[in-house]
């Protein structure tokens, strides 16, 4: 009688003792990866931090050793502007590619027939698979002569707006190595991750909430503005964070297709007005003296503060609405 | 306001697969209609050609003809926006819109119709849709608070307030209450005798106490076997079919003989 009970009994005991050496290991296992990877990240700026520090202390006598970096400028007074050319030439990528891909998302998840979906799935997708070396010469060799005579026409008509003002003849800079060029290319190499991201989005949405849609009397545009779009809201946000990554780290096609410069300007349309922070590193490094290397690595620092940013900001936007988020 | 209904000889196919085959019925308006029969039987599928949700499905069709007061649902120049417009439907799993507050949700299908409304009329519509779908009680304190936040019976109610909140002449529930709890159930069902008075209401059911108590009238749909497709085999007031159908295969379903 005593052992038929308690032989389960102890049974039972030593199943959840196993459990629980599991459930320890687990638990070392992702504190531990959690560790490693601040660790990672701390000695990554560490080390640029160790690096840039001797521009950083310099002041402006760099501005006598380091060629690029204009008489009388700093470190920190140049990575202001190198900064600045990164951002935008990112945020205008993205501004032209987030459209485009969401689009071409929706168009494969819920309009095109199958096979036209698959083939138009499969061709942005080799997008993807493109050096980006050959993006440059295209953006160099292709793009910029189709495009100089549609900057000219948005300077003419919209020069207006700061953003698409000319030089100081009134014209778009031709050959248009210009920072609207840089843009559009970054744009073409992001719309990939992008699309295939919100597609995949975009798929997952719940059939029950399409047909919630769909029986209130919903077009399908409506049923897209009211189930696949807000559900998939995160989802885009993700893509785009992904591209913007992308776009501020890219250094082959900004750096043969723009003509660099250190302005505070937001003219896209002239040359020699702005430069990003891993072109510039690209162009400078080879013939870089100690001094030199100090200060590319100190810009560097700054691009790697950026895309944390970048990251932390998304995750905020992600997290801000979570409890509408569907995941509930 | 709530108008006739009306198969005749409708076929329903997904591909080139007969789900439902030859269904003639007739619907009296401001009436509950409960659809009982084993699952496979093409309920669900039927339900959904009268406000032409089939054709959502890659491949459904239908022949024949369903008609609301005379007007072919499948008629050439017809919108199946607009149908669905007038034919709301509550499915099996409640299913509100997440990225959706509770009145928002509500509000979502006037939105699509018209997309102006004032501030103090959005307000009073939801609270008429709510308190008719019996929810306003439980969340008129948190009206902008996420719809999948509140329990399932809850959200079914909500998904209730959504389609009556564009007044729909015809109320489609398929299974409205298979997820439900007890007490969540006797509530939908005490909710779909006072909606009676406005709409007409079909419903599905796998709960034959429920078509009894909630319905004027049954139909009852079978499936010779697997792979044929399923028909009506009866359709009466709801007394009779409990009491004394016409068919065999009718009485040994109820009597649970069946299968
Ligand atoms: N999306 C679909 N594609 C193909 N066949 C389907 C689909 N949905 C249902 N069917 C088929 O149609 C028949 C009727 O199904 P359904 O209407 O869901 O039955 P019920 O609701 O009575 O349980 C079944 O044979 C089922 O397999
Ligand atoms: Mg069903």
């Amino acid at each position: 009688m005593t052992t038929s009970v308690s032989a389960p009994a102890a049974l039972a005991s030593a199943k959840r003792r196993t459990g629980r050496g599991l459930d320890r290991g687990f638990r070392y296992l992702a504190v531990g990866s959690g560790v490693l990877i601040v660790a990672v990240l701390a000695s990554v700026a560490v080390f640029l931090l160790i690096r840039a520090w001797p521009a950083l202390r310099a002041g402006e006598s760099i501005s006598s050793e380091v060629g690029w970096i204009p008489a009388g400028s700093s470190v920190l007074s140049v990575i202001g502007p190198l900064v600045f050319g990164t951002v935008l030439a990112a945020i205008v990528a993205l501004v032209i590619a987030v459209p485009v891909a969401v689009g071409i998302a929706l168009f494969i998840s819920h309009y095109a027939p199958r096979r036209i979906a698959n083939a138009l799935g499969y061709m942005v997708d080799l997008l993807a698979a493109i050096p980006s070396v050959v993006y440059g010469l295209w953006g160099v060799m292709v793009l910029a002569p189709m495009l100089h005579p549609i900057f000219q026409w948005m300077v003419k008509w919209l020069g207006w707006i700061p953003l698409f003002a000319g030089d100081s003849a009134g014209n778009a800079s031709n050959p248009p190595r210009v920072l609207m060029t840089a843009a559009l290319v970054l744009a073409v190499m992001i719309l990939p991750i992008i699309t295939a991201v919100c597609r995949e989005v975009f798929l997952t949405t719940p059939p029950l909430h399409e047909e919630a849609a769909l029986a209130l009397g919903a077009t399908r545009w409506e049923m897209i503005r009211m189930a696949v779009l807000p559900y998939g809201r995160s989802g885009i946000i993700s893509a785009a964070m992904l591209g913007l990554g992308r776009a501020l780290g890219e250094t082959m096609a900004v750096l043969m297709v723009l003509s660099p410069g250190l302005a505070y300007s937001f003219k896209l349309l002239v040359a020699s007005q702005q430069q990003t922070i891993a072109a510039n590193i690209a162009a400078k490094f080879n013939d870089a003296t100690e001094m030199g290397v100090s200060a590319l690595i100190a810009t560097g620092l700054a691009l790697f503060v950026i895309t944390m940013a970048v990251n932390m900001v998304a995750r905020g936007i992600v997290a801000r609405r979570k409890d509408f988020s569907g995941a509930n | 306001m709530s108008q006739r209904i009306e198969t005749k000889d409708l076929n329903i196919y997904y591909g080139s697969f007969r789900a439902v085959a030859d269904v003639t019925m007739s619907i009296e308006p401001r009436s509950v209609t409960a659809l009982i029969g084993p699952s496979g039987c093409g309920k669900s599928t039927f339900l959904r050609t009268l406000n032409r949700m089939h054709e959502v499905i890659p491949g459904g069709r239908v022949e024949g003809t369903v008609a609301i007061d005379g007007v072919d649902l499948y008629g050439p120049d017809v919108d199946p926006v607009a149908v669905r417009r007038q034919v709301g439907m509550v499915f099996q799993r409640p299913n509100p819109f997440p990225t959706m507050s509770i009145a928002e949700n509500v509000l979502a299908g006037v939105r699509l119709n018209n997309r102006r409304i004032s501030k103090s009329d959005a307000a009073d519509l939801v609270e008429r849709s709510l308190r008719g779908a019996n929810l306003w009680k439980e969340v008129k304190d948190r009206l902008d608070r996420p719809g999948s936040g509140l329990s399932g019976g809850q959200q079914q109610r909500l998904c209730i307030a959504r389609a009556i909140a564009v007044e729909p002449q015809v109320l489609l529930m398929d299974e409205p209450c298979s997820a439900l709890d007890p007490i969540s159930t006797l509530a939908i069902e005490d909710l779909i005798a006072d909606l009676k008075s406005r709409y007409t209401i079909i419903i599905v059911t796998h709960n034959m106490q429920q078509a009894a108590r909630v319905s004027d009238r049954t139909g009852f749909f079978n499936l010779e076997e697997a792979g044929e497709p399923g028909r009506l085999v009866e359709i009466d007031d709801t007394s009779t079919i409990f009491s004394a159908p016409r068919e065999q295969a009718t009485e040994d379903y109820i009597s649970g003989r069946f299968g």
